[in-house]
């Protein structure tokens, strides 16, 4: 579950009497903003689910004490094998990262298999194994699961959940709501690889490309800010359904504040730009795996982002923008041109099944 | 990336927004018609509108061809996607385009119809070879752009003997809209909008050519620049545009000279004229009927006609009474005049189609510009 991010329902509640769940309300837009916090908060509300992160973070009862962090996210991905990785390890990379968005060190995770009658069991072993070597080059364990076989049409393949658990240092205090005007914004490198290479891969959209979905467990690259930027950090999240648009636009509604970015400072892969182009996709609205943003006190963001530079998977972390004052939270961005316009959440449904 | 950056360069942007503000007559106003929902997108998309100087002012025209969609089509569409032997196939545009009674074919795919989004009309072909117990029906929709697609996929289904293929047509023809706002102020049908040019179409063009504007200048005195959809493309155009009301011409003019040439595709043009033929009328959302404005299969290619093989029965719908999207289409009110923008009218929950594709006027301002809303309005407030 996403942050509920409070998007901005002047418009009509949903119809729970006689409405039906589309794909929109799984994409990471709007739509799925008003699900969650129309159904699920409604019926779960505590305050920890009120912190609307992708994690949770939560006293641990004593004696243990300290702060622990708890995520759990489902993997639908189509099809189940990409150019760059699989529904294992991504379901392990995705699960990670949400833990160490929150500033945590993963300590464990769960995975839980719900399978489709009929599934090869050689595809399945080789998920397993993906999973198997993407935890053990984490150093998190998959230390308990669960397996369900359903009838031959109830599902797709296989589904996968994951959950993860973690630890927070003393001290550390990061969160959406914490972005303040004059923060600056950074992205950790080149945005929209994995959307891009799901599509490459696609049954019926089937085109050539080199790119490679970018999905990795970021837990050491954080580790590294953490290290670098202290109490500067204010928040970190990965941009991944409904890429950078709709993480930038939760940070803004979270703190209450606007955001600018400059689009020559966005890192953008050529082949990924070609292929939104003729795909007719915005790449700030297509899903990342192995990317962060993080919003930073400002007279440490250089320092950051070098620290950053210094990790292999934030090569190509750059500063891309800043909060600013914005009393209607809007993301804008200085395009190419030097003209101004938004940045908004994704619409409706763009790429379905992508993570 | 090659063969599009180049028309993205900032700098040369930048430097023919320097020459639009020292040529345009501060003395003068410059009211332009961007006919195509490419162009809308391009202006809000790169933000062109704050490079322009404020006696310039673009409109947003009807080119947008899920925007130009009445109601009754779209329920029409409904009514044929219940039919349980019908797979019907469309544009992802055109899925939550809002019918009456707030359905869509999104709406109607979740309920259970077999509703599936293509990208191109070969795929209608393969779906329906590889479905031969479905009724595979394309939606077809769209300007002279998309047409030939259309009457290929009508050909291969003819060629490869398909008996399960036919095509809801909806296609319409941009000169006859053209047409109908121009002769707004003489027929009273439409509210009368001041133009003095229009950004002609791009890829329209690049099928039908740019002759058939010339019969605007004779007729109207109007000024027609065809302009590619990039952004140096539509600044360059705006600029020419400027040009000939400060000489105090009007002609048709090519800016897209990479793609258009003034007779146009004849291949498809022959192509399309073999398929279709001519409707006595139409209905445009916002612009009304018009006399031939739109496209039907030809009687020897009746048994691909979804409308006569499933007997569809006309539809007429209203739009939503607080809805503007009919006077936006046609550049006499602007997306945030109206009451529902913003409030229950969003590209979640649209009540007017201009909200959905994202080539309508009220879903690029939405999607790009509405930053600007606010100041706008304290500066109007503080002018009052």
């Amino acid at each position: 579950m996403n942050a509920p991010a409070e998007p901005r329902l002047r418009h009509r509640k949903m119809d729970v009497k006689s409405g039906r769940v589309d794909l929109s309300h799984g994409s990471g837009g709007r739509a799925m903003a008003q699900l969650i916090a129309e159904i699920f908060h409604d019926a779960f509300a505590n305050e920890y689910l009120d912190q609307g992160n992708d994690q949770a973070t939560f006293p641990a009862p004593a004696p243990t004490g300290g702060r622990m962090v708890m995520t759990t996210d489902g993997y639908v991905v189509s099809p189940l094998f990409f150019p760059g990785g699989d529904i294992g390890s991504l379901a392990v990379h995705g699960t990670i990262n949400d833990v160490a968005m929150g500033g945590a060190r993963p300590v464990a995770l769960s995975a839980s298999f719900i399978i489709e009658e009929g599934f090869p069991l050689a595809d399945l072993q080789r998920i397993a194994r993906s999973m198997g070597e993407a935890a053990r080059d984490a150093g998190v364990p998959i230390v308990t699961g669960d397996t369900k076989v359903v009838e031959r049409g109830k599902a797709d393949g296989v589904f996968i959940s994951t959950a993860g658990i973690g630890v927070v240092a003393d001290g550390l205090e990061l969160g959406g709501h914490l972005a303040r005007p004059g923060d600056k914004v950074i992205v950790s490198g080149s945005i929209g690889d994995h959307g891009v290479a799901i599509m490459s891969s696609r049954e019926n959209l089937t085109f050539e490309t080199a790119i490679l979905s970018d999905s990795a467990a970021l837990h050491g690259l954080t580790a590294v800010m953490i290290a670098a930027g202290g109490p500067s950090l204010r928040l970190m999240r990965d941009p991944t359904r409904g890429g950078l648009a709709a993480t930038l636009n939760e940070v803004a509604n979270q703190s209450k504040v606007g955001i600018r970015i400059e689009e020559d400072r966005l890192p953008i892969k050529a082949e990924v730009a070609a292929a939104c182009e003729f795909l007719g996709l915005d790449p700030l609205n297509v899903a990342n795996e192995g990317k962060l943003i993080a919003v930073v006190a400002a007279d440490a963001a250089e320092r950051i982002v070098a620290a950053m530079r210094g990790h292999p998977l934030g090569r190509d972390a750059a500063v891309i923008g800043e909060v600013i004052e914005d009393d209607q939270h809007f993301v804008q961005m200085t395009t190419a041109f030097g003209g101004g316009r938004i940045v908004d959440w994704l619409s409706g449904e763009q790429l379905p099944r992508i993570c | 990336m090659k063969y599009v950056d180049e028309y993205r360069d900032g700098k040369l942007a930048r430097a023919i927004a320097e020459t639009i503000r020292a040529e345009a007559d501060p003395a003068k106003t410059y009211h332009f018609m961007e006919f195509c929902g490419g162009h809308t997108h391009a202006i809000s998309r790169y933000g062109l509108e704050d490079l322009l100087p404020p006696n310039v002012r673009m409109i947003h025209g009807p080119g947008c061809p899920v925007c130009v969609l009445p109601i009754g089509r779209i329920d029409e569409a409904l009514e044929l996607a219940k039919n349980p032997k019908v797979t019907l196939l469309t544009y992802a545009d055109l899925m939550r385009v809002p019918g009456s009674k707030g359905r869509s074919l999104l709406k109607a795919k979740a309920e259970g119809c077999d509703i599936r989004m293509i990208y191109s009309t070969l795929d209608a072909i393969r779906i329906a070879e590889e479905n031969p117990d479905r009724e595979v029906v394309f939606f077809a929709i769209g300007f002279e752009t998309t047409t030939p697609p259309t009457a290929l996929a009508v050909k291969a289904a003819e060629k490869k003997g398909l008996t399960n293929f036919s095509v809801f047509c909806n296609h319409v023809l941009t000169p006859s809209a053209i047409r109908a706002i121009l002769e707004a102020p003489k027929t009273g049908k439409l509210p009368p909008v001041k133009i003095q040019g229009f950004i002609g179409p791009a890829h329209v063009s690049v099928v039908i050519g740019s002759n058939p504007y010339q019969v605007f200048v004779a007729e109207f005195g109007q000024r027609i620049v065809v302009s590619g959809f990039e952004p140096l493309d539509v600044m360059q155009s705006i600029l020419m545009l400027v040009r000939q009301v400060n000489d105090g011409r009007a002609a048709v003019e090519n800016q897209y000279i990479r793609a258009v040439v003034p007779e146009g595709n004849l291949a498809a043009q022959k192509l399309c004229d073999e398929v279709f033929d001519l409707r006595d009328r139409f209905e445009w959302r916002g612009l009304g009927h018009i006399e031939n404005s739109a496209l039907k299969l030809r009687d020897a290619y009746a048994r691909f006609d979804a409308e006569k093989r499933f007997a569809v029965e006309r539809i007429h719908a209203s739009d939503n009474p607080a809805c503007e999207c009919g006077v936006i289409l046609i550049g006499a009110k602007q997306p945030a005049d109206c009451k529902l923008f913003g409030t229950v009218c969003t590209p979640e929950t649209p009540m007017g189609s201009c909200m959905v594709s994202s080539e309508g006027a009220c879903a690029a301002h939405w999607t790009y510009g509405r930053f600007r809303d606010k100041a706008k309005k304290n500066e109007q407030r503080i002018a009052s």
